[in-house]
């Protein structure tokens, strides 16, 4: 991406290690201005953690924290010009929505009418300018998320932070929440970091993802990029794709699990291969005569319907999701513990160096 | 309110369960201990001289004494908010070596009896004390026998309430609510000032109620530390004690209108944070 040259003079560039107890984070984030980062990884990885210590909420144990040339891993939070959207918002509640946005803004040293000024832009820009007197508990979900958005954004951060921005919001209000936030973070032209655990949100609000598990970046790049290439379970599961480890020798992939896979691609040494659960056929005998030279002996481990498709769990020569019509669940007579072969062509397959 | 559900009357009218009924060993004792609590109060009440009340609450000493205990535990509640709201945040948001021995310390006076507190007010500020010797020698001050003794002696004995009901508060109250202010700009005091002590205040008003209560009512610290002289030290719980002893029908007087006071400020209390704490 030309947006971010090896070292950006601006924007940021963190190694994060936070040492706490057994558990230890240590990622390194860059980003240039303008750039949409978004932190995923299931609870636990360190997400939350890392977004503290951007803040200078949690003490940095090592590595360094720079935005735009100045070294802030010193900084108490308060002298940090750092935004943040809190997941559950954390609005004054003694305090009207202006007032909330102005906060920012006072303490930043604006008068008290400057300040108001300015957070009534912002809720204005919002489309909150007749929420203003309101306060935090007469607003909707999706109306509190904003006035956090404004009240972050009205002290001009250099560096903007969202956790977990839509987690508290209902599927109908996220729909749209999630579209008007896009737009704020597409014109916001410092650094932005949301923390999540959806992958659509990280998808559809960043440009670039980092997968953090245990603490560790165990992937990052375009999203496009990772949703096809994943490299650990977890991101293969979030993205609905059956991952295997292996050995690749030419269109063979000798997997870690055991078997083999025929591929299209022409690989050598490890690599990863990828079908999605569509792709996989069952059969209740061995299929004669089928074009697909993947075909495993497996055993139904569970059903469940998975939008309009039924999800089949298989275990066996190789643990692998299946998706199935109702319709095909009913004719091949599958429940748990059934006896099934599972076929999938080499051409539905996706391999790359690990 | 109950008459928009329709089946809440149903529910309160419900039959209590059969062999439900509260055990006669609890039953009992709880109803002494009313009565224990009760019967006192009604005695005041009863044996108190109304012909003779209003001649006994206009004369000049029941006023004196009414007016200085009013005075002097409004101060003493003003000198525990400006350095028990302090306290209480220290206690509940900083980790510091030997905290709990600072907070068991703080509570101490709860359980000291109050003249021991008086003794040891004379220690520390009479004219011999080892800081109230210095206070003589420096600036002509004597605290002991004097009105601003009193103050102090209530203060002692009220500060605890104060700081033990706003660290309860505080320890209650979600301090990223703290955070959030650190990271618009509010340094540690602004974040307390515009957001936390906003957040408290009505723990911190329930708090100063009670030490108001509490310095009303003291008397062991007060007699001990500031004497009893009327008009200058003799509060209300002094004053009655001393009435009993020759004029038992001005004691009732006053013991009433302690009893009126303390009514009045549970009334207050119950309406206005009962609900808020």
């Amino acid at each position: 991406m030309p947006k971010h040259p090896a070292a950006p003079p601006l924007g940021l560039d963190a190694h994060l290690v936070v040492e706490r107890g057994s558990f230890r984070l240590d990622i390194a984030l860059t980003a240039a201005p303008g750039d949409v980062v978004a932190l995923l990884g299931p609870n636990g990885a360190g997400k939350t953690t890392a977004l503290r210590a951007l803040a200078g909420l949690a003490p940095l144990t090592g590595g360094r924290l720079r935005l735009d040339g100045t070294d802030l891993a010193r900084t108490p939070p308060e002298s940090r010009p750092v935004g943040v959207v809190f997941q559950d918002y954390l609005l004054f509640p003694h305090l009207t929505a202006l007032d909330n946005v102005a906060f920012g803004p006072r303490c930043r040293g604006a008068g008290k009418s400057e300040a108001r000024a300015r957070a009534a832009a912002w809720l204005e820009r919002m489309g909150l300018a007749g929420y203003a007197g309101a306060k935090p508990r007469r607003l909707s979900g999706g109306q509190a998320q904003r006035v956090a958005l404004a009240r972050a954004l009205a002290t001009e951060p250099r560096l903007l932070l969202l956790d977990e921005p839509l987690a508290a919001l209902d599927a109908r209000t996220r729909l749209e929440v999630r579209a008007r936030l896009r737009r704020h973070l597409a014109d916001f032209e410092a650094v932005a970091i949301l923390v999540t655990h959806d992958p659509l949100d990280a998808m559809v609000l960043a440009d670039r993802l980092v997968v953090v598990e245990h603490g560790r970046v165990v992937q990052e790049g375009a999203p496009a990029d990772i949703a096809r290439h994943p490299r650990t379970e977890y991101i293969a599961q979030l993205v609905g794709l059956n991952l295997y480890r292996g050995l690749a020798d030419g269109h063979t992939v000798r997997l870690d699990a055991g078997p083999e896979v025929s591929t299209t691609e022409d690989l050598s040494g490890p690599a990863f291969v990828a079908f999605p659960p569509g792709a996989v056929t069952l059969y209740r005998d061995r299929p004669t005569g089928s074009s697909a030279r993947n075909l495993w002996r497996c055993e139904v481990a569970g059903l469940e319907s998975h939008g309009d498709q039924i999800r089949v769990e298989l275990t066996g020569e190789l643990p692998l999701a299946a998706d199935l019509t109702a319709v095909a669940v009913a004719e091949l007579g599958l429940h748990p513990g059934a006896p099934v072969w599972a076929a999938v062509k080499a051409t539905q397959t996706h391999a790359y160096p690990a | 309110m109950t008459t928009t559900a329709p089946d809440t009357p149903r529910k309160a009218r419900r039959p209590r369960a059969p062999g439900r009924g509260v055990p006669l060993a609890l039953l009992a004792p709880a109803l002494v201990g009313l009565a224990f609590l009760l019967v006192p109060l009604l005695a005041l009440v009863v044996r108190a001289p109304w012909r003779d009340l209003p001649e006994q609450l206009t004369s000049p000493a029941v006023w004196d004494a009414l007016r200085l205990s009013l005075v002097c535990a409004t101060t003493a509640t003003a000198l525990s908010l400006v350095v028990g709201v302090p306290l209480a945040w220290l206690l509940a948001r900083t980790d510091f070596p030997g905290r709990s021995l600072v907070r068991a310390l703080v509570t101490l006076p709860l359980v000291l009896p109050p003249v021991v507190g008086g003794v040891a007010l004379l220690l520390a500020l009479g004219r011999n004390g080892i800081v109230g010797r210095l206070l003589d020698e420096w600036f002509g001050v004597t605290l002991p026998f004097t009105t601003a003794g009193v103050v102090l002696a209530e203060t002692f004995v009220a500060l605890p309430f104060l700081v033990i009901s706003v660290e309860g508060t505080l320890r209650a109250a979600d301090p990223r609510f703290e955070e959030a202010a650190a990271t618009l700009g509010a340094s540690r005091f602004t974040a307390f000032r515009r957001v936390t002590l906003p957040l408290i205040a009505p723990g911190v008003a329930a708090g100063a109620v009670l030490a108001w209560a509490r310095a009303l009512g003291e008397f062991g610290a007060t007699i001990t530390f500031a004497g009893n002289f009327p008009g200058r030290t003799q509060t209300m719980p002094l004053a009655v004690y001393l009435a009993l002893q020759n004029d038992p029908a001005a004691a009732i007087a006053l013991s009433l209108v302690l009893l009126a006071v303390s009514v009045a400020v549970l009334a207050g209390l119950r309406d206005r944070w009962t609900r808020a704490v």
